[in-house]
């Protein structure tokens, strides 16, 4: 077995016109947290599909803990554990019916392994004869993750697990997510948000089938190529296209109230922005150095990809 | 083993959460049966008559006295211009004008051909031929009547005697009830066990499925063992409404009935399977199926006798398992006859189950 837990090479996939995978290669360690970043349609899904045996690639290689997803399938679905985007337990069963339907499936024995469910579950258990399509969404992925955890997979394939889960429950799966990944199962998880990706090990930032950047999250903001202020003004907009105008100002995106500016190293301070925007008129109210997030790396990197 | 226990247990604690499938379940073999068995029948009644006598004798009378007497036929005008009796048929309110024209006596006394006319309304084919027919045995039967007083020494030297085996009165639902119950088990085995394949597709729960060490073969199975109780039970409470409501005689084995079934279901219910491998919503497998069911049905010789079809459609029944299926449960219901008698029947029907479950587990796909 390779010290990989998952290992592609030069996976392509194409539906119709749009190529949904473009020649992407990538690595998971053992034990690692790996997740992927990227907007609706940049081919998270495909991917997934693809190392869970669901679907074949048109060309290219991926293994799963040593298997390899076409000739090895049947062994890899035995240890293999997989949450689907869409909630895909059966909703007119209650919690304890999908949970004992699964382990059923997969010859488990609920008591053996319940310690790993045990933190998510007992959350769940007093709604265990409720029906699962009556719980609310953060219930809905707890239950999805004991389903997929109930067989003790080696890896843990996960297709954004928290979208439309509310804040707290996005906190508490994740720190589930931290103790799986210390009993030893390698997790890949896809999200759109931004501030779950500085809790893996590493990330890949995918866009249109690519892989934009893989590394951990520091490694990634720390590559970030310019220095970064924010802004805040009464009027985003106009302060977003007064900024633009800025010859040493390369960007300026919105985030919530404020604006983000990645301006050239050793060219700007607070002090010469503020100037500059005074001078224009703007009405500001603060100004201040940040260091980069993830996303400004991302929107960076794809604004360099799209050009 | 033990997977595709966990499957069928899945199935059942589904079926009977879903508030829909009890009455589905018990209600609709007995309205079925109610109904089709009651309403659907071809033997004609109540035959709307017009009936023109431009003779008005004696022997004219006699004649429409005939035709008044029966219980078919339902005297709706009377007249002596045919044009009006033309306007009873155009309208509808009338199925069948008799005319009599001037002389009908006078004829029948010197000898000479006395004309009667007859005019059906034939715009259902086999009805009009039913009808025709009916007036026809009155007339001739009055016929015989004129002759045999007349001329003694005619009455017919042949004598001829019969009877209906099987349906002894020739009852209409002893014939009906039958095909109704096969309908009965086609309609859950085909649509139910298909169906909820689909919709596993359709809202998603089979992407979980698929990622799980199930083999298609559990996964097939797992879906046709829970529909095709149902559907057996379902036979159970058609056969028992028979016996009860309509008095349909049973003269074979009932277990061998039952043992048909079970073949039969593996064919209708390995379409349906298979039909839903092919198709990714539950409207397309619907339509598919219903497209299917449509033409099995009315090639079934349920209505129609297939001995009357010809020959190509009688080749295409080869694969038309409610053919196979009705003509069986016919012969053990109302014939009593024996697993021998059946067997070949029931060998084709076994191979062609068979190949129709192969097909659906061969065309199931876990990966894409």
């Amino acid at each position: 077995m390779s010290e990989y837990a998952i290992n592609c090479i030069g996976l392509n996939k194409r539906y119709g016109k749009t190529q949904a995978l473009d020649n992407l290669s990538f690595s998971v360690k053992q034990g690692e947290i790996f997740g992927f970043i990227g907007p609706d349609g940049a081919g998270k899904t495909t991917l997934f599909r693809i190392l869970t045996t669901l679907l074949l690639a048109d060309s290219g290689t991926a293994s799963v803990a040593g298997f390899d997803v076409v000739r090895d399938y049947k062994a890899l679905r035995k240890i293999l554990g997989y949450m689907p985007g869409k909630f895909s337990l059966y909703q007119d069963l209650t919690v304890e019916e999908n949970l004992t339907f699964f382990a059923g499936i997969f010859k488990a024995n609920i008591k053996e392994n319940y310690y790993l469910i045990k933190d998510i579950y007992d959350q769940i258990a007093p709604f265990a004869r409720r029906r699962a399509g009556k719980l609310s969404g953060g219930m809905k992925q707890k239950l999805a993750l004991s389903c997929a955890l109930i067989h003790k997979p080696v890896v843990l394939v996960l297709d954004e697990p928290t979208t439309g889960v509310d804040a707290v429950s996005r906190r508490e799966f994740w720190e589930m997510l931290i103790r799986l990944k210390k009993e030893g199962i390698t997790i890949i998880v896809a999200t759109p948000y931004m501030d779950e990706a500085i809790l893996c090990d590493r990330v890949a930032l995918i866009q249109h089938g690519k892989i934009l950047v893989t590394g951990t999250p520091s490694f990634i903001t720390g590559a970030y190529p310019w220095k970064l202020f924010r802004v805040r003004s009464n009027n985003t907009l106009n302060l977003i296209s007064q900024l633009k105008k800025h010859p040493d100002i390369h960007s300026a995106d919105m985030f919530g109230e404020y604006v983000h500016a990645g301006t050239e190293h050793g060219k700007l301070n607070t002090e010469a922005i503020h100037a500059f925007l005074e001078a224009s008129g703007t009405v500001m109210t603060e100004v201040s150095e940040i260091p980069a997030g993830i996303e400004d790396c991302f929107i960076d990197l794809m604004r360099k990809e799209n050009e | 083993m033990r997977t595709i226990f966990y499957i069928v247990q899945k199935e059942f604690l589904q079926v009977f959460r879903n508030r829909m499938m009890l009455p589905i379940i018990f209600v609709i073999p007995v309205v079925q049966l109610l109904i089709l068995s009651y309403a659907v029948t071809f033997e004609i009644k109540n035959i709307n008559l017009y009936v023109v006598d431009n003779d008005n004798t004696v022997s004219s009378r006699s004649l429409l006295e005939h035709f008044r007497s029966s219980p078919f036929y339902h005297i709706t005008g009377q007249g002596t211009n045919s044009r009006l009796g033309m306007e009873y048929l155009q309208k509808g309110k009338a199925h069948q004008m008799v005319v009599l024209l001037p002389g009908f006596e006078k004829n029948l006394v010197t000898g000479a051909p006395a004309r009667v006319q007859v005019i059906n309304d034939a715009i259902n084919g086999s009805a009009a031929a039913l009808m025709n027919a009916y007036t026809m045995s009155i007339i001739s039967d009055y016929n015989k009547t004129i002759i045999t007083r007349v001329l003694p020494a005619a009455a017919s030297p042949m004598n001829v005697c019969w009877s209906f085996w099987f349906n002894p009165e020739l009852d209409y639902k002893t014939y009906m009830v039958p095909g109704i119950l096969v309908l009965l088990v086609t309609i859950i085995g085909m649509f139910l066990a298909g169906m909820n394949v689909v919709r596993e597709k359709e809202i998603g729960t089979i992407e979980q499925i698929n990622v799980t060490p199930i083999r298609k073969y559990q996964f097939i199975a797992g879906k046709l063992i829970p529909f095709w109780i149902i559907a057996l039970f379902e036979l159970a409470i058609g056969l028992l409404a028979a016996r009860l409501i309509f008095d349909i005689p049973l003269l074979g084995n009932i277990f061998l009935i039952f043992f048909i079934a079970s073949v039969y279901l593996l064919v209708v219910m390995g379409i349906g399977l298979f039909l839903s491998t092919i198709t990714n919503t539950q409207q397309q497998s619907m339509f598919l199926a219903w497209f299917v069911l449509v033409i099995f049905i009315l090639m079934s010789g349920l209505f129609t006798p297939v001995e009357s079809m010809p020959q190509w459609a009688r080749s295409l029944n080869v694969v038309n398992p409610i053919a196979y299926f009705i003509a069986m449960i016919r012969m053990v219901m109302l014939k009593g006859s024996g697993f021998q008698h059946v067997s070949d029947k029931l060998g084709l029907l076994f191979i062609y189950g068979i190949a129709m479950l192969s097909l659906a587990v061969w065309r199931y796909r876990k990966t894409t």
